[in-house]
């Protein structure tokens, strides 16, 4: 069997390669167990399967295996501290209620913080836009906005 | 094989989705079910009481005091328990806070499980009709004060105190007298042995007393869910399971011949792969091809190289574009009389002015966001099932129906549903998966794509009506008449097909008719979210509308003019819409919305009424059109009675959800089908509305003093036309037709 390896959440995993053509979410899905990430739509429409590539937003769905490369991989699962505690995009989702079904939210979670990363202080525009490739069919727009900027505070908060 | 059947596809479930309130003679009411509700619980009770006398005393001794099927307290923490299925309406959450106001648990003490599907113990466990709420309602608040009172009578015996000189907070049972203290979980094991107490007996907190319902209660999942643990039914994994697909004809009705098996089972990954016939039933188990695979995208990657010969001669034909041609020629016509108050000829033949208006709306698809899956295990006979459903006893009869396994031998856990709508309350998926463990002897979990998803859905029937109205020369709405041309399933009238004696200005207006024609349809329809008002609402709130600018009168008079004296429209019954909760919500949302401000030009308010689901919701939408009828809508005002709220948190979110579902859908939401085929894939061509055209949204609640109902819904069927009701008030242009996307509007 082909493998191949790839950093996923900071530890090096060997993965099958023998099709590496394998969208990176079902290697994360079935073969790593990392099942935070979710399958929405399969053709990079929905958001539901985003993770970080080296900090950057992917639609792990469309996003071959083979491609990762030296890359690291950020789930869902790696979002935490070392001790388990919440990051503060995590948090902000937990104190505002956002989540209805919670479908889609570890996308929207991985979007919200990539935009974070990139830029501290977004304004709704800015919001709208990093969010526009993440769909709540729930309709949580509302929360999901108000929880970007309430974790951008706290980061904000953290940093002085 | 014979021609597919339909069975059961609306006449069950109408039963659970509300949908009786708008089919004659066949009004819920609250006070009914809560003591239907109420006999269940007595028996319960009883059971439960039995169970502890066959305890081994060791055992009893030790806890847990276990007085019914939602409250478990040993010394180690206080568990309820949620029975209903999770959908994203926040029930795991909204049920055991009921719970825990009675039995004066600390919310923060308090841990929360799915209970197991057990009808013995806790009746019918489905998530539809917003019905949650309103049923469990009485049962929960009984079960929690039947444990707080077995704590009380236990600390009694321990203090030596009467039980009268007790009072109970906080998890504890508190001794004012002599400033003593106990803890629940110290007294579980003595209260376990207390006699369960007969419910009808307890005395149950006034609204007033209320400590922890109403306020801003945080989901009990959130923290898993934010973490990405598994939860929902595609996470589910077993020891030696393999990952399934499978293929159904592109036409519901058609049969697989033959597909080349051996190529596919020589694909890498690949285990197995056989054809399926099914049982007939359109919503059991359909015929197709099953693919069983190493892993998920092995399976997709051969279904795509899968080569199907269908049969289908009996396969569904269905085309929109017939049947709006159809709808068209038919509209002039007269259809069956459902609803005949008064007399509406003569109220056209004296009225001062008459309007007409053809209005028509699409199909829609439910697109919850988690594809259908299910996971099961076919073993000695004995079958196991995970499966994110909103029907798991229905699910369970449905596979047995499908594979012969008698439900005795068939055990369901209940998943986290990433959605339903509706879509879930049919099982097809999981007979599906059920089939082809059966067939296959390992264990699977099948996994719908999104193509398979929006290609089987059970839609939201499109539909067409004619309409006419008077008005009499003091501008008063006096006749009323809707032609509806609606769907059939195999000669069943299709979930939303039905205009009842329920449906608005039905009681309100003093002559109407109400006629239907429909249209033989193969591809399954049923319940989407608030169905039948979904669509109703926004045609009779924008008729309405018609009607007040041809009588050149204010929107907001006209309406408040037609609900009239405060009353039940059906008397003495309160799962009926009363007309001055009706007037109170609508005045409330109009006040918030700053009904009658001056607007600049291209903006205007719109505003909207809708029953539904035993709750009353108003709406005003602030909208602007630009001349590319491109709209922007700024804020969306709601004003809802539903009764106490339970959590106000969860409440709300509700309401912003309807809100965007609601603006979603009419924006650009469309299925449409030719040669029995659904043209719609995925979410290319299904635009579920995006971040950037989400309105703000401002939610007020009536406190009133009703028994509280469910808010899965209602909130969704005004807000379609208090947008087009705004967009004709700032352009002049009446939009008739949903998607609006289709009269040239975008977001
Ligand atoms: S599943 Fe990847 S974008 Fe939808
Ligand atoms: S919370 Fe259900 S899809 Fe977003």
């Amino acid at each position: 069997m082909a493998s191949l390896r790839v950093n996923v959440n900071g530890e090096v995993r060997e993965v099958d390669a023998s099709d590496p053509a394998t969208p990176l979410l079902w290697v994360l899905r079935d073969e790593l167990g990392l099942v935070g990430t979710k399958f929405g739509c399969g053709i990079s429409q929905c958001g539901a399967c985003t993770v970080l590539l080296d900090g950057n937003p992917v639609k792990s769905c469309s996003f071959p295996v083979s491609g990762v490369g030296d890359s690291t991989v950020t789930t869902i699962e790696g979002l935490a501290g070392s001790a388990g505690e919440l990051n503060p995009v995590q948090q902000a989702w937990v104190d505002l209620d956002v989540a209805q079904c919670g479908y889609c939210q570890s996308g929207q979670i991985m979007a919200a913080e990539a935009l974070l990363r990139s830029n501290p202080d977004p304004d709704d525009a800015a919001i709208d836009a990093a969010m526009a490739g993440n769909l709540c069919r729930c309709g949580t727009y509302v929360r999901i906005r108000e929880g970007v900027k309430t974790a951008a505070a706290s980061m904000k908060e953290g940093r002085t | 094989m014979s021609a597919l059947n339909y069975q059961g596809i609306n006449e069950t479930v109408a039963a659970v989705t509300g949908e009786r309130e708008q089919i004659a003679d066949g009004l819920l009411g609250i006070a009914k079910l809560d003591r239907r509700q109420f006999i269940k619980l007595t028996g319960l009770v009883g059971g439960g009481l039995m169970l502890s006398f066959t305890l081994p005393r060791a055992a009893a001794a030790g806890g847990p005091l276990k007085p019914n099927g939602y409250v478990r307290i040993d010394a180690d923490g206080i568990t309820l328990l949620a029975k209903n299925p999770e959908v994203g309406q926040g029930v795991k959450t909204s049920l055991p806070m009921i719970v825990a106001e009675e039995l004066d648990a600390a919310w923060d003490d308090v841990t929360v499980v799915q209970s197991p599907i057990d009808a013995a113990t806790y009746g019918m466990q489905f998530a539809g009709g917003s019905m949650s709420i309103p049923m469990n309602w009485t049962p929960l608040r009984q079960a929690g004060a039947t444990a707080r009172a077995m704590l009380v009578g236990a600390a009694a015996k321990q203090l030596g105190v009467p039980a009268e000189e007790l009072s109970t907070r906080d998890s504890h049972v508190i001794h004012e007298a002599s400033g003593r203290k106990l803890k629940y979980t110290a007294l579980a094991a003595d209260a376990a042995e207390m006699p369960v107490p007969d419910a009808a007996s307890l005395t149950l907190k006034s609204t007033g007393d209320f400590r922890l319902l109403g306020k801003r209660i945080t989901g009990v999942d959130n923290e898993a869910l934010v973490r990405g643990e598994a939860l929902f039914g595609i996470d589910v994994s077993v020891p030696g399971m393999k990952y399934a697909v499978y293929q159904k004809c592109p036409a519901i009705g058609g049969k697989a011949k033959s597909a080349n098996l051996a190529e596919i089972k020589a694909m890498p990954g690949v285990h197995d792969a056989f054809i399926l016939d099914g049982n007939d039933n359109a919503m059991d188990l359909l015929p197709g091809v099953a693919i069983i695979a190493e892993s998920t995208w092995a399976a997709i990657r051969a279904k795509r190289a899968l080569a199907v010969e269908w049969d289908e001669t009996e396969a569904s034909k269905d085309s929109w574009s017939a049947a709006v041609a159809e709808a068209e020629s038919l509209r002039g016509e007269a259809g069956e009389r459902v609803v005949d108050e008064g007399d509406v000829d003569a109220a056209f033949e004296s009225a001062a002015e008459r309007v007409s208006g053809y209005y028509t709306y699409h199909f829609v698809s439910h697109a919850q966001l988690e594809p259908q899956n299910t996971t099961a295990s076919f073993a000695d006979g004995a079958l196991e099932i995970w499966s994110p459903t909103q029907t798991p006893d229905w699910g369970m009869d449905a596979v047995a129906r499908a594979t012969g396994i008698d439900k005795s031998k068939i055990t369901l856990h209940q998943m986290r549903c990433g959605g339903g709508f509706g879509r879930r309350l049919y099982n097809d998926f999981m007979c599906e998966a059920a089939a082809i463990t059966q067939r296959a002897g390992v264990p699977v979990k099948l996994q719908w794509t999104r193509e398979d998803d929006m290609a089987y859905d059970l839609y939201r029937a499109g539909g067409f009506h004619q309409l006419e109205g008077s008005v009499d020369a003091e501008g008063k709405v006096t006749g009323w008449r809707d032609h509806f041309i609606t769907f059939a399933n195999d000669g069943r009238p299709v979930s939303g097909g039905a205009l009842g004696q329920g449906v608005f200005p039905n009681g309100l207006v003093p002559n109407v008719r109400f006629e239907q024609t429909a249209l033989d349809w193969k591809n399954r329809c049923a319940a989407w979210r608030a169905p039948g008002a979904n669509v109703f609402g926004f045609v009779v709130q924008s008729f309405l509308h018609e009607l007040a600018a041809a009588a050149g009168r204010d929107h907001l008079e006209v309406l408040l003019e037609v609900f009239g004296e405060p009353r039940w429209l059906v008397p003495d019954n309160p799962g009926t819409l009363n007309t001055e909760r009706a007037a109170n919500v609508v005045k409330l949302a109009a006040e918030k919305a700053g009904w009658g401000r001056d607007m600049p030009d291209g903006r205007a308010l719109g505003l909207a009424f809708y029953f539904s689901h035993m709750g009353h919701i108003a709406e005003v939408a602030d909208v602007s059109v630009d001349t590319d009828k491109k709209i922007k809508v700024h804020k969306v005002t709601v004003a809802a009675d539903v009764g106490p709220i339970v959590n106000l948190s969860g409440a709300e979110n509700q309401m912003q959800g309807s809100v965007v579902d609601g603006l979603s859908t009419m924006m650009g939401l469309s299925v449409t089908f030719e040669n029995g085929r659904v043209q719609q894939s995925n979410f290319d061509k299904y635009p579920l509305l995006r971040m950037g055209a989400t309105p703000k949204v401002d939610v007020h609640f009536v406190d009133s003093d009703f028994s509280p109902t469910g808010l899965g819904e209602p909130a969704l069927p005004p807000l379609a036309p208090a947008v087009c009701n705004a967009i004709y008030s700032a352009t002049g242009r009446r939009i008739r037709t949903l998607p609006i996307s289709e009269e040239g509007y975008t977001v």
